[in-house]
């Protein structure tokens, strides 16, 4: 079976954090270095879509983890693996292997546990950030017409990204964390670049980022408008995630559920970070509020983003097995 | 269904959309004027006024043979982006070149459409350029016209048209809602007769359109109706009201049109509106002829367009704060000078109006009512008010003096944000600070690199994001590193004194201070420059460690983890290494009525002075211009009655020390005592960052499974024997006075006897620091070897085991001292504990523990459960 024809028979659950995993093995400088990073001219710790490279071995363990949490997706460790993001670390040339080799560890840990148990296959999502740029938002208050970054920069990052994630295995793409639409919409242009030439339909997520009270996303656009923004695309599913926990982005989501008929995916943060920027909702916290997405129809696909860790996604996985996914209601 | 910075969603319900046309060099001279000067604060102005007119898309047109269209599109989109008011509304990205429309889609983040491609070229073009559109996420106008020239009668049009649609339905999947016919409206009353029916034309064509092609939408730039009627702005308006009257009647979804100039249908008087009709409509062959005529006699400049200055009625005050939330810039200098004037200093118009409107825009901000990109704009408007003032900053600083100072400020790594900090900036350097601003973005390389090229005084580090908070620990890491001692300030948002006292001061050993806002930072900053550095950071220092530690301890009561973990995460000493020292006697040793005047010497008097609610440390509280006076005279006091204790030998001081053969069976020490087989002790159960033990004081004593000799060592000391004689003297004289210090003293007393009893202890009675020569100020910092903890305190919180210790020391029969039935020492000027001699034991908090170690340890002492709770109530980590 594939993942379309599984959606469609029950809820799908992602996976949970991975920063927030990887920062419990407290690494140091050493572990994001190997022989040919050695001496490497800008410090590297911190960059974590390297520790696919560097460390595989934790990164495979955090995928296992969340398979074994009940996940059927889990996303690749490739969140900043683009030219734009690998700038700041001077890895720009890494592209292809970080996003090659991050597809291959969760891909050999996804394909193992649907041996195990073939009746629940499990699948990888080939994670893309948004870089660190943003093509709407003048980074200099006193230049509002200037822009860090174009849609083409952007579009040709994105693509080399996406080629090495499917030649590393994905079976599907996660545009998350989108803050702001227009980025967004170059990955979208990449992905329909990618999918033309290379004649094929790998669905594709998009998840954005409601980042305050307003209930807008970052370069300024209301739920809707950034539905609307991103609808010309044949997307597998549209959603929301990270910057808020699961309660205060419920009222966001419910205008996806009532307004698009692609699926609906949801992976919010455990909580509101606190003075330290960490997140203290516990899983019977969080699983609380996943339960009022179930009860009340709202979505397709859920997990967890910021702060999560395999005990959310145990709870989240537990809970979504007593509900139906939800149907789409809404037609044009 | 489109899209700016919010929907618009296009039904058959939606009445008529307007699509402003003022931002189009082709059909305004005024805004092409304005972009061929750059005048692009004017140029958004123009696209401000559509939007406040009532336009819901906005048409933009760079298509003039004087310009760089492509450059001036990109430049422009790129402006309204950070316009909210204006990106709202969907943009419309009008060119007759592909390249201007491909490059203005690559500025839009909304929904926008394109206006326009058609069958001029053939269809392989208008397809490729289709499929693009559809791969850029917009809608699209197509206009009237193929290979043969534009439609210019209905059956072109609807043959077109319909030719048109199926292509891109069929060929390209293009969404038919997201396909705008433009089916060509053309002037009509130019005199030549077959212009007669080109609005007709339209309407019908219209119709046709709506009902057969599902989906498709109908527009049209309307003011071309009225083309030969320019200069004549009432006919104008009237010509087109009159037309989109009736084209929406036909199915018009939305027009190009001067928004907020649209004569009201129903408002146009009626003569004017028959010729008008008569035209429109064909209705006679004179029409024109009767139309031209009657425009004569109708001049007027139209409608006038309303401009909103309301607000500049208001104070200074209010209007500033309008300025920000709004943020509007066009008055900022005008409204900032009159203020200047208005206020004694510059500084202060940006400490009081100012910062009072940002704080408004901080709070609009964060409960939902503004988003960031408007917050972007108040910031525009806060810099330039600052820029504006800041030549008057700098005058007013050079009438004063020497700098107080070199501060060196810096957005951490990752982090664009400096409002905040350009304010800090501004305020220290009106204060006479020398400000060096390294900008955003910094690295912790670079800062510090500066601040020690420009031997800078004190280092301010700033950040808005939530990452930023990581990298302020980095760089004070790094100063650590380099062996830095100058203060460090943290200040941004989502910086906190919690935040700064537990994760960021621990890293770096000089002074780490977290400074809420600007008007905090200049008393912060003259304080660690000023006299009383030391003090300051000290106590900034003490007041960060009670915050940090009493963080940890919530942290570590909301999260336990298991005895047998915490027992795997034991405080490891490699005893295989390790010889225990060997006392000099075992069994126990009795002092009695021990020399006074020896014991003075190694008082600690800062507690003396915190019992008498004197804060400071002894010896500078004496300098304190507030409370030094009174310390030195209680200080006076305190010593002369000791002089007299001492000659009249009133206070008797005793003590007992003992030393047994000792081993740690997990939590417990085994000991050689007929009477005493165990001593229990309790381990730190909070959950614990990697690489830091579960701590208890067992581990601190050589397991039994070592095969080590080891000792621990108990101690009780007095200095209150015979204190009732002299209470009742002074009760008698009703001198509260000196009822209170004699207690205190004999307090201070005991302790120090306990001081002098370790130190001998160390060197002497157990004898494993003989070469120790520590000052009472190293003492009274625990700089020794060794440790005393007392049951009762944090690291054994449990008072029943003082028991255990005094039957040890057989204390009653032998000190005078005694334990009441809730376990407390008689007299109250009494110390005892237990003696560790491994020079890794430390003191330790033990924090909260689980009911799986209460268990375990009521069943090691034989206790009750309820009993041992009532004892360890206040360390209990579960209901």
């Amino acid at each position: 079976m594939t993942i379309v024809d599984i959606v469609k028979e029950r809820i799908l659950v992602l996976d949970g954090a991975m920063g927030t995993m990887i920062q419990r093995h407290d690494l140091q400088e050493a572990d994001f270095r190997n022989d040919r990073l050695k001496d490497h001219h800008i410090s590297l710790k911190g960059n974590n879509d390297l520790l696919s490279i560097t460390r595989p071995d934790i990164i495979k363990e955090i995928h296992e983890a969340y398979f074994e949490a009940g996940a059927d997706i889990v996303e690749t460790n490739t969140f900043s693996s683009t030219s734009i993001a690998q700038g700041d670390y001077g890895l720009q040339d890494w592209i292809y292997e970080l996003n090659y080799q991050s597809a291959q560890i969760a891909r050999e840990v996804a394909d193992r546990f649907t041996v195990l148990d073939p009746d629940k296959p499990r699948f990888v999502a080939g994670s893309i950030g948004p870089t660190n740029t943003t093509a709407s938002l003048s980074p200099d208050v006193n230049d509002p017409g200037y822009r860090a970054v174009t849609f083409d920069q952007l579009r040709i990052a994105f693509k080399q990204q996406i080629e090495a994630l499917l030649d590393g295995g994905v079976d599907l793409l996660l545009l998350e964390t989108i803050i702001d639409t227009l980025n967004a919409k170059a990955a979208l242009f990449a992905v329909e670049e990618v999918r033309f030439e290379r004649k094929i339909n790998t669905p594709v997520m998009v998840s954005g980022t409601i980042t305050d009270a307003s209930g807008r996303t970052l370069s300024g656009q209301t739920t809707e408008a950034f539905l609307i923004s991103i609808s010309h695309c044949d997307l597998f599913s549209v959603g929301l995630n990270c910057a808020f926990g699961a309660e205060m982005m419920r009222p966001y989501l419910q205008v996806l559920a009532d307004k698009t008929d692609f699926l609906v995916s949801a992976h919010p943060n455990a909580g509101l970070p606190n003075e330290f920027g960490q997140y203290d909702e516990t899983p019977e916290e969080m699983v609380l509020q996943i339960e009022a997405y179930l009860k009340n129809n709202l979505v397709n696909i859920v997990g967890g983003c910021c702060g999560t860790t395999p005990a959310h996604i145990k709870a989240i996985a537990q809970i979504a097995k007593n509900f139906k996914p939800r149907r789409i209601v809404y037609a044009q | 269904m489109l899209s700016g910075l919010e929907p618009l969603i296009i039904t058959s319900e939606t009445n008529f959309v307007n699509i402003g046309e003022r931002t189009n060099v082709t059909g305004s001279i005024r805004f092409a004027g304005l972009i061929k000067d750059e005048k692009y604060d004017e140029a958004l102005e123009v696209a401000l006024d559509q939007v406040r007119g009532g336009a819901q898309i906005l048409d933009v047109n760079m298509d003039d043979g004087m310009l760089d269209g492509k450059a001036a599109m990109i430049k422009f989109l790129h402006l309204i982006g950070s316009e909210p008011e204006i990106a709202r509304i969907p943009i419309m990205v009008d060119s007759s070149k592909w390249e201007i429309i491909e490059a203005g889609l690559k500025c839009i983040q909304g929904k926008g459409v394109v206006n326009s491609i058609s069958l001029k070229e053939g269809p392989e073009s208008f397809l490729n350029q289709a499929r693009k559109i559809k791969q850029y996420g917009a809608a699209t106008v197509v206009m009237a016209f193929d290979e043969f020239g534009q439609a210019d009668t209905y059956e072109r049009r609807i043959l077109i048209c319909e030719r048109a649609y199926w292509l891109l339905v069929n060929e390209v999947k293009f969404p038919p809602q997201d396909i705008i016919f433009d089916p060509n409206i053309f002037p009509v009353a130019t005199g030549i007769p077959e212009h007669n029916n080109y609005a007709l034309d339209f309407f019908q064509a219209t119709k046709w359109i709506k009902e057969n092609l599902p989906g498709a939408k109908v527009s049209g730039g309307v003011s071309n109706v009225s083309f030969s009627f320019r200069g004549n702005n009432i006919v104008r308006e009237a010509m087109h009201s009159s037309f989109l009257f009736h084209a929406i009647q036909h199915g018009m979804d939305m027009g190009i049109v001067n928004a907020g100039l649209i004569e009201v249908y129903d408002l146009i008087p009626k003569d004017l509106l028959k010729y008008v009709e008569d035209v429109l409509l064909n209705r006679r062959e004179d029409a024109t002829e009767r139309l031209v005529e009657f425009a004569g006699t109708v001049t007027g400049a139209g409608k006038e367009k309303i401009v909103d200055n309301e607000w500049r009625k208001g104070t200074v005050e209010e209007r500033l704060a309008h300025a920000l939330i709004k943020g509007v810039v066009d008055f900022v200098e005008v409204d900032t000078e009159e203020a200047r004037l208005k206020y004694d200093k510059p500084l202060h118009v940006i400490e009081q109006p100012l910062m009072a409107g940002m704080n408004t825009v901080g709070d609009l901000f964060g409960s939902g009512k503004m988003f960031l990109p408007q917050v972007v704009k108040s910031a525009r408007v806060m810099k330039k008010a600052v820029a504006y003032l800041l030549p008057y900053l700098e005058a007013e600083k050079s009438e004063k003096n020497s700098s107080k100072g070199k501060i060196l400020m810096a957005t951490v790594k990752g982090d664009v944000h400096d409002i905040g900090k350009n304010i800090v900036g501004v305020v220290l350097g009106c204060n006479n600070y020398d400000i060096i601003d390294l900008g955003v973005m910094v690295p912790a390389h670079k800062i510090i690199e500066e601040a020690i090229a420009q031997k800078v005084d004190i280092i301010g580090l700033s950040g808005l994001i939530t990452p930023s908070l990581d990298e302020m620990v980095t760089v004070a890491e790094e100063m650590e590193r380099k062996a830095m001692k100058i203060p460090l300030l943290i200040g941004g948002a989502t910086t906190s004194r919690i935040h700064t006292s537990v994760k960021i001061a621990p890293k770096y050993s000089g002074p780490t201070i977290h400074v809420l806002d600007a008007s905090k930072s200049v008393a912060v900053a003259s304080k660690l420059l000023g006299e009383d550095t030391d003090n300051f950071s000290a106590a900034i220092r003490a007041e960060y460690e009670d915050l940090a530690s009493s963080h940890h301890s919530k942290q570590e009561e909301k999260t336990l983890v298991s005895l047998r973990a915490a027992r795997a995460n034991a405080f490891k000493i490699d005893w295989t290494t390790y010889q225990p020292p060997v006392p000099s006697f075992l069994g126990t040793k009795y002092f009695e009525n021990y020399p006074l005047a020896e014991i003075r010497e190694y008082i600690d008097w800062t507690p003396f002075f915190s019992t008498w609610m004197l804060k400071g440390k002894y010896p500078q509280i004496f300098d304190n211009h507030i409370i030094g006076k009174e310390a030195k005279s209680l200080f006076n006091d305190a010593n002369e009655l000791l002089d007299q204790i001492i000659a009249d030998n009133s206070l008797q001081a005793n003590a007992v020390i003992g030393f047994y053969k000792a081993n740690a069976v997990l939590d417990d020490i085994e000991i050689d005592h007929e009477e005493i087989k165990r001593i229990h002790f309790l381990r730190q159960q909070g959950k614990k960052g990697s690489g830091i033990p579960n701590i208890s004081l067992a581990d601190f004593i050589a397991p039994k499974s070592t095969g080590l000799s080891d000792y621990i060592g108990g101690f009780a000391t007095t200095a209150g024997v015979g204190i009732e004689t002299l209470l009742a003297g002074f009760e008698a004289d009703h001198d509260d006075y000196n009822c209170i210090m004699i207690k205190s003293i004999a307090d201070r007393l005991a302790e120090a006897f306990a001081e002098l009893m370790h130190l001998k202890v160390r060197k002497e009675y157990w004898g494993y620091e003989t070469t120790e020569s520590l000052t009472n100020a190293d003492l009274i910092k625990e700089k020794y070897l060794g440790i005393r903890p007392a049951p009762g305190y944090p690291a054994c919180p449990d008072h029943t085991e003082k028991n255990a210790l005094f039957r040890l020391l057989d204390a009653e029969k032998n000190t005078g001292i005694y334990l009441t039935e809730s376990f407390a020492m008689y007299p109250a000027s009494s110390v005892s504990g237990f003696y560790f001699s491994h020079p890794q034991s430390k003191y330790f908090g033990l924090g909260k523990i689980g009911e799986d170690q209460l268990d375990d340890y009521v069943n090691r002492k034989n206790m009750s459960k309820e009993e041992a709770e009532r004892w360890l109530a206040p360390v209990l980590g579960y209901k």
